[in-house]
């Protein structure tokens, strides 16, 4: 187990990463005609284990870094993106996260949640966002990128656990119920 | 599981989002600034690999080749130099002729080249962030331009080490341009296609224009946000719109907005 508040430090580093990556990196528009958005994935993970705190800081954080690297009016990706951890968080004890299709479903899900409601916000707030058929091949590049990087994300952050957790005490195998009596 | 945390979490994201979106626009501009300052090493530290990258590249190269190329960039240096003293010089003279006709003197245009640092990360807006900044003179509304001279687009927003240039297609970038031909037909570029990057809509054409597949497209200079004459790209095909009353052009733009890694940022 690593400390929660490691965690957090650990999630939020990660997002910071993730949206200069996205901006920085150009590789996956250049074949695809789309940029795919890690942080949705990153909160699927993030939904499914860490704490609310480390949900909301990851939604203002996350969002307010994606839009200044962007066009985006400032603040607009915090609550599409807050409010899918918060969906996933509320209803977690229901998931099989460990699973990776479940993890798989969970960041297209989230990839195409995040996206639409950015999109959809900045449409009733008067803005002109680039908008037409070829934004449905962009939703379904950036939903597939991120549906292959939230399981790579739980790998990650397990990885990361393995390694810098504190591995417990292991339960010795006696038991004294079990213990063979020998007579004379 | 108690929902309470859960509320109290939804309640202050949304208050601190729309305390941000309501914020005056010259706050929201600065918090931007400042939130994007916190990516500057991260902007170093891509400098430096690319720049590893590069020399890794060079080092490669055999002794030869890279004698050859030098003797090669050596003669190129020498020409272009000789161009500029001879441009310099007609400048003058042109300057000196212009004095006694009193004409207005032609104002000097001054060009600095600027790297890409960044793309744009949602893929609903066409912009791209270059290493010029307000401390290099750059200021908002600024044409920039491809490196081999066409128009990419104009500077939208300017920090300290860094500028921000919303491209060509961006709906938020209208150009007011002209077509080649005999009637110097005139038109407005806007927005293209989500994925259509390589092409831009020319609209407002007179139904009656001349506009023919292969005419070059250059900006008019009307506004003041452009200078003239700066090639943008040349026509595909045209068709009719509102209703037969004007013509919409497509433009294929003559600039490749997907590689750019230098561009010319254009000084007033």
């Amino acid at each position: 187990m690593i400390s929660k508040y490691f965690k957090t430090i650990l999630v939020l580093l990660v997002a910071f990463v993730a949206a200069f990556w996205e901006a920085a990196f150009n590789g996956i528009r250049h074949w695809f005609g789309a940029q795919i958005d890690l942080l949705p994935a990153l909160m699927v993970y993030s939904s499914l284990h860490t704490g609310i705190v480390t949900v909301s800081l990851l939604g203002v954080l996350g969002g307010l870094w994606f839009d200044t690297l962007s066009a985006n009016p400032l603040g607009v990706s915090v609550l599409p993106l807050f409010g899918v951890g918060l969906m996933i968080y509320m209803t977690r004890d229901l998931m099989m996260r460990e699973q990776t299709f479940a993890q798989f479903t969970l960041g297209l899900a989230a990839s195409l949640f995040v996206p639409i409601s950015v999109l959809l916000l900045l449409l009733t707030t008067g803005h002109e966002p680039l908008f037409g058929w070829g934004t449905l091949w962009q939703l379904i590049i950036m939903g597939l990128g991120g549906a292959i990087a939230a399981p790579v994300f739980f790998e990650v952050f397990g990885w990361f656990e393995r390694t810098l957790g504190y591995a417990g005490p292991s339960e010795p195998s006696f038991r004294p119920d079990r213990e063979i009596r020998r007579g004379r | 599981m108690s929902k309470r945390p859960h509320y109290i979490a939804l309640a202050l994201v949304v208050l601190l989002t729309l305390t941000i979106v309501n914020l005056p626009s010259q706050t929201k501009a600065r918090l931007k600034l400042g939130l994007g300052s916190l990516f500057l090493p991260l902007f170093g530290l891509t400098s430096f690999a690319r720049e590893a990258t590069g020399h890794a590249g060079e080092a490669l190269l055999t002794r030869g080749t890279l004698l050859r190329e030098n003797e090669r960039l050596r003669r190129q240096n020498q020409e272009l130099q000789l161009q500029a003293d001879r441009t310099a010089e007609l400048e003058r003279e042109n300057n000196r002729l212009r004095q006694r006709l009193q004409w207005q003197e032609r104002q000097s245009i001054k060009y600095r080249l600027a790297k890409v640092i960044l793309r744009e990360p949602a893929n609903w807006w066409r912009t791209i962030q270059i290493d010029l900044g307000s401390r290099d003179g750059v200021q908002l509304n600024m044409a920039v331009l491809s490196g081999e001279g066409f128009l990419v687009g104009r500077i939208s927003s300017v920090s300290y080490a860094a500028s921000q240039v919303v491209l060509l297609g961006d709906p938020t970038c209208k150009v007011s341009a002209r077509v080649e031909n005999d009637k110097a037909d005139a038109g407005v570029i806007g927005a293209s296609g989500p994925l259509e990057s390589e092409f831009v809509e020319m609209s407002f054409l007179s139904r009656n224009s001349n506009v023919k597949p292969g005419q070059l497209v250059k900006t008019t200079g009307y506004g003041n946000l452009f200078p003239s004459d700066i090639p943008i790209g040349k026509i595909v095909d045209t068709r009719p719109a509102d209703y037969g009353m004007t013509t919409v052009a497509r433009v294929k733009l003559e600039a490749n907005l997907n590689g750019l890694e230098d561009v010319w940022v254009r000084f007033k």
